[in-house]
């Protein structure tokens, strides 16, 4: 968080290059020269692609000098025009955090993944993106636990890896154990990079656990064994959970029986399904500015709004990524996430994480 | 305003309303990189102008160069204006997510605030045009552009007005919100304009100091030939656009409307009103983009938020639409349309009965088949 918050010096002579440059700003001239020149705007050029599994890529991404950092666990948004559209998702440095001047991110082709297909195909050294400064709450306290556990699946890997990096390079005494969860052998990003590390330090262990195969450390889906086999000190250590939503539920699952929900930190990367209940809807959905209206349907107003011919902008559809903040003007609206209730007027909503309840207005 | 223009029947509307959808739609559908590109591209070319400009005026003791730079400016103004700042404001690139191309975001290179100018030009003008009572850019609050507005004889000054608003056109426009005319008339209170007034502070200051303090500063012992040629790339982007603009729903022959006759209309009789209220110039590709593709007020009138590239291409198909339900197109000449909005600036000038006129349109000349629909 500490990073985030630093802010280089500004520019000498800005205010005069702005007031010169208005009402457009400077960036606006600079970007037309080299997209990379930006003083105000933050953007990153690709230096590297590489790809470890068959369905991801890893980008070496040089930020412009805006940058300011991140922590390990915290998230960045990337954006980049397809097909004259701007498309931002949501995607976590997997490098340490004490790396200057580059941050790797990797990326998984989901099938239905507008974005990560399209990286995925097309991006070579040279690509310029767009990026937001780093965000996010899924962070190491700043006094390091003495004992880690570190849980992924799948392309949930990025974040907790940047925490595994970044340890190593702090120096870390203490034991930590890297966790993950792959079909096969050959689904595991950057597993050369982790067997190198590990065989570095003595105190990381890693663990390869696989879901469709019987030659990793452990195989089949988390359950008290595998921590057990794991990490046997998991009660006194911090846990921390990055993965698809079965793996989420089932560490959950496994902490809440010891006890140990305390100790479990998440960052849910892809949206967990949202169980709503058709026939609790009541009311109806009236979307302001559209002039049109529709019985609440108990999805979130995202997809209602979509559904009543609407196209809200959105990102990560997950309360992730704040584009899709719109005010409701009117009504009580309740967040997916925690159940929280929304009663006040004119207060911004995340459209993709909230359901009505009762009659809502929105500002679309 | 007696009307020869053909009505249609309820069912026709219908069928013209099908009709301007599915255009509209093909196109929305269609929208892509090559819109994308083409709106950059000319971001670049007035960028490129701009630089072009206000570097040239350094030089601006040597009079080739000033006048180059101030023909540049000029230009760059004129692209910031019209094909990127009332085209990127009206929402026609909002589908790119793109902050610097979106309508909530964009600043023109204007005194007019952003802000101020959608609320009177995207919303009142283009929402209720042509309706005489309702569409405050009907003379803007100033000049008498359509018999429907009763003489007095201030307007006996029309000529003169319209005169100094093309001279001034972009502080005319920045003052357009402040509807001065109803403030004078008590019918909108000093009060009710803080905002408007707030914004229009913040966004003049600004232009002012660029242009007639730090660039004329900048270039040193030329501050004076350089703010006498800021002023004229203003000047001459005023004359350009007021005369654009002016052709757009002032040529002989457009209609106006009343407000009870487009009382509870339909979305085909809200495209017939917007067809009939406008006026196309006839020019060049290149005419197009310098008019900011105003030159297609019909196309832009009908559908307000597709890229303004697309109105030439679909310019023969609209034509073919009118053709199909009897409507006129009305275009012409940049030379011919112009005329017909100078002898309407002189003719409304002088009260109707010097022009042989009954001073009130007989009652029923609002097209009696209109009348009908609007029942």
């Amino acid at each position: 968080m500490t990073a985030a918050k630093k802010r280089r010096p500004r520019f000498p002579g800005l205010r005069l290059l702005e007031a010169l440059a208005t009402p457009h700003g400077i960036d606006r001239y600079l970007e037309l020269v080299h997209p990379m020149l930006t003083i105000r705007g933050v953007r990153g050029e690709v230096t590297r692609v590489h790809r470890t599994t068959a369905d991801t890529v890893t980008l070496t991404i040089r930020p412009t000098r805006r940058w300011a950092g991140f922590t390990a666990g915290q998230y960045v948004r990337v954006s980049v025009d397809i097909d004259g559209v701007r498309r931002t998702r949501c995607y976590s440095p997997a490098t340490s955090q004490h790396t200057r001047g580059r941050f790797e991110l990797t990326i998984k082709a989901h099938e239905q993944g507008l974005v990560s297909r399209w990286l995925h195909r097309n991006a070579k050294p040279g690509l310029i993106l767009h990026l937001s400064q780093a965000e996010g709450e899924f962070t190491l306290p700043e006094r390091r636990p003495e004992k880690v556990l570190l849980i992924s699946g799948g392309s949930g890997i990025t974040p907790v890896l940047s925490m595994l990096r970044t340890l190593a390079d702090e120096g870390h005494t203490g034991e930590v154990v890297f966790l993950h969860y792959a079909y096969t052998e050959a689904d595991v990003p950057c597993r050369a990079d982790l067997l190198e590390l590990t065989g570095k330090h003595p105190n990381l262990r890693l663990l390869l656990a696989y879901t469709d195969a019987d030659d990793g450390d452990l195989s089949g889906f988390f359950d008290h064994t595998h921590l057990r086999k794991a990490a046997p000190w998991h009660a006194e250590a911090h846990t921390y959970l990055c993965g698809p939503p079965g793996l989420m539920a089932g560490v959950r699952e496994v902490f809440a029986d010891l006890g140990l929900l305390d100790r479990l930190h998440t960052e849910d990367f892809a949206p967990a399904p949202i169980t709503v209940d058709a026939a609790d809807a009541t009311g109806d959905v009236t979307f302001v500015r559209a002039g049109r209206a529709a019985p609440n349907s108990g999805q979130t107003l995202l997809e209602q709004a979509e559904a009543a011919g609407l196209t809200p902008d959105n990102g990560c559809r997950m309360g992730v990524c704040f584009t899709c903040t719109t005010v409701k003007t009117a009504g009580c609206t309740r967040d997916v996430r925690n159940g929280e209730l929304s009663t006040d007027p004119d207060v911004e909503i995340q459209l993709c994480v909230s359901v009505p309840v009762g009659d809502v207005a929105i500002d679309l | 305003m007696s009307r020869t223009t053909p009505t249609l029947t309820p069912e026709q509307y219908e069928e013209l309303g099908r009709d301007l959808d599915a255009l509209r739609q093909r196109v929305l559908d269609d929208l892509g990189e090559a819109d994308r590109k083409y709106i950059y591209d000319i971001v670049k070319v007035q960028r490129a102008l701009e630089v072009a400009g206000r570097g040239l005026l350094f030089a601006g003791f040597f009079p080739p160069a000033w006048i180059a730079g101030v023909t540049a400016l000029s230009l760059s103004k004129i692209l910031d204006n019209m094909e990127i700042g009332h085209n990127v404001m009206h929402g026609q690139y909002d589908w790119m997510r793109d902050p610097a191309m979106n309508s909530k975001m964009f600043e023109w290179d204007n005194v007019a605030p952003a802000e101020n100018w959608k609320h009177s030009h995207n919303y009142i003008h283009h929402t209720y045009t042509n309706i005489v009572g309702k569409d405050r850019d009907i003379g803007y609050g100033v000049l008498r552009m359509d018999e429907g507005q009763k003489w007095r004889p201030y307007y006996l000054g029309n000529p003169a007005y319209a005169f100094a608003l093309m001279l001034f056109f972009e502080w005319g426009v920045m003052l357009h919100d402040m509807e001065v005319d109803r403030l004078m008339s008590g019918e909108k209170k000093w009060s009710e304009t803080a905002g408007v007034r707030r914004r229009i502070w913040h966004k003049s200051v600004k232009q002012v100091i660029k242009d007639y303090v730090l660039f004329p500063a900048l270039t040193g012992p030329q501050f004076v030939s350089t703010l006498v040629g800021n002023a004229a790339a203003n000047l001459i982007r005023n004359v350009w656009a007021f005369n654009i603009i002016f052709c757009g729903h002032f040529p002989n022959g457009v209609e106006t409307f009343t407000e009870e006759e487009t009382k509870n209309e339909t979305r085909g009789q809200w495209y017939y009103r917007q067809m009939l209220g406008s006026a196309n110039i006839s020019g060049s590709p290149l005419f197009h983009i310098m008019s900011g593709n105003l030159s297609h007020q019909i196309e832009h009138h009908l559908f307000p938020d597709i890229p303004a590239r697309r109105y030439p291409e679909i310019a023969p198909e609209v034509r073919a639409i009118c053709a199909k339900y009897g409507l006129p197109y009305n275009t012409g000449g940049l030379t011919k349309q112009l005329r017909s909005v100078a002898k309407k600036i002189f003719k409304l000038a002088l009260p109707d009965n010097l022009r042989g006129k009954p001073a009130q349109p007989p009652a029923g000349t609002v097209g009696n088949g209109r009348a009908l629909r609007a029942a």
